[in-house]
């Protein structure tokens, strides 16, 4: 009668490190995630105060509203500091999310895809914030 | 990860909770994110344009919606400043636990008055 020998649960073999290449690049972001995400903790939960819990919230939220707000170099800084460090906070976390889920060989496109959007939101959101004519409402850009 | 046998990497801990739920909070604020952008963007093409469009704000399901934001956002925000804390204080590694359940209780105590006027609002919506 042949006796089995129980086998032992094998311990998972490790991922290999990612090789250093010498660059200091994951250092900076890991370091630019922290700070930013400091600052971003009082520049997001101030404006999710103002626009979504005082007085009565999202309800009078209107053009006149952001009108009024963007005529003050304040709320433009405020608004337009929130957009860059939250976008570059944003892009940087999925850019990890891709890089832990995606194989290497399609990452490529969707980290693409993710800079590009985020690029493109980063330009649009600092025109329109920059360019806003609080005198005639509208962006200078976007109506000559 | 799955392991010979019924033994699994996961092991369910407060820790792996938070990672997950930090990551899934993130990745759900940087999507909205995009999107909120691009409404704003929308001031500057005059009143018409931009009421026409942040009215969709004031339905009752987008309103239930900003609820989940809120708790989203805020959720993030103090488990993240449990990971930095950690990171930059080493010795707290050994007390994550303990901090998380700081930044669970504190969670509790802030949602309170969010889910208050959010609620609130979200009645008043219909």
């Amino acid at each position: 009668m042949a006796t089995t020998t129980p086998t032992k649960p094998r311990p998972a073999r490790r991922a290999a490190a990612r090789p250093a290449n010498g660059s200091k690049m994951e250092l900076w972001t890991w370091y630019f995630m922290r700070l930013s995400g400091i600052v971003l903790v009082f520049l997001v939960l101030g404006h999710f105060t103002i626009v979504h819990l005082i007085d009565t919230g999202v309800d009078r939220v209107d053009f006149a509203f952001v009108s009024g707000r963007w005529s003050s170099p304040f709320w433009q800084t405020y608004d337009a500091a929130m957009l860059v460090l939250g976008l570059m906070h944003g892009a940087n976390g999925m850019r990890v999310v891709v890089e832990d889920y995606v194989r290497p060989s399609r990452a490529g496109f969707y980290k693409g895809l993710l800079y590009t959007s985020a690029f493109a939101m980063l330009v649009l959101g600092l025109l329109i914030i920059i360019t806003f004519d609080p005198n005639r409402g509208v962006s200078t850009v976007l109506k000559g | 990860m799955r392991l010979p046998g019924k033994q699994t990497v996961y092991r369910g801990g407060s820790g792996q909770w938070s990672w997950a739920f930090h990551r899934i909070s993130g990745i759900a604020v940087f999507l909205f994110l995009l999107a909120h952008i691009m409404d704003t963007a929308l001031v500057g093409f005059g009143p018409e344009a931009y009421n026409r469009v942040v009215a969709v704000y004031h339905h009752p399901i987008i309103r239930l919606l900003e609820i989940g934001l809120g708790a989203m956002v805020l959720f993030h925000a103090l488990n993240g400043l449990r990971i930095i804390a950690i990171d930059f204080f080493p010795r707290l590694a050994d007390k994550q636990r303990i901090l998380f359940n700081y930044v669970l209780g504190l969670y509790m105590i802030l949602m309170a008055p969010l889910l208050y006027f959010m609620g609130k609002g979200f009645i008043e919506s219909f």
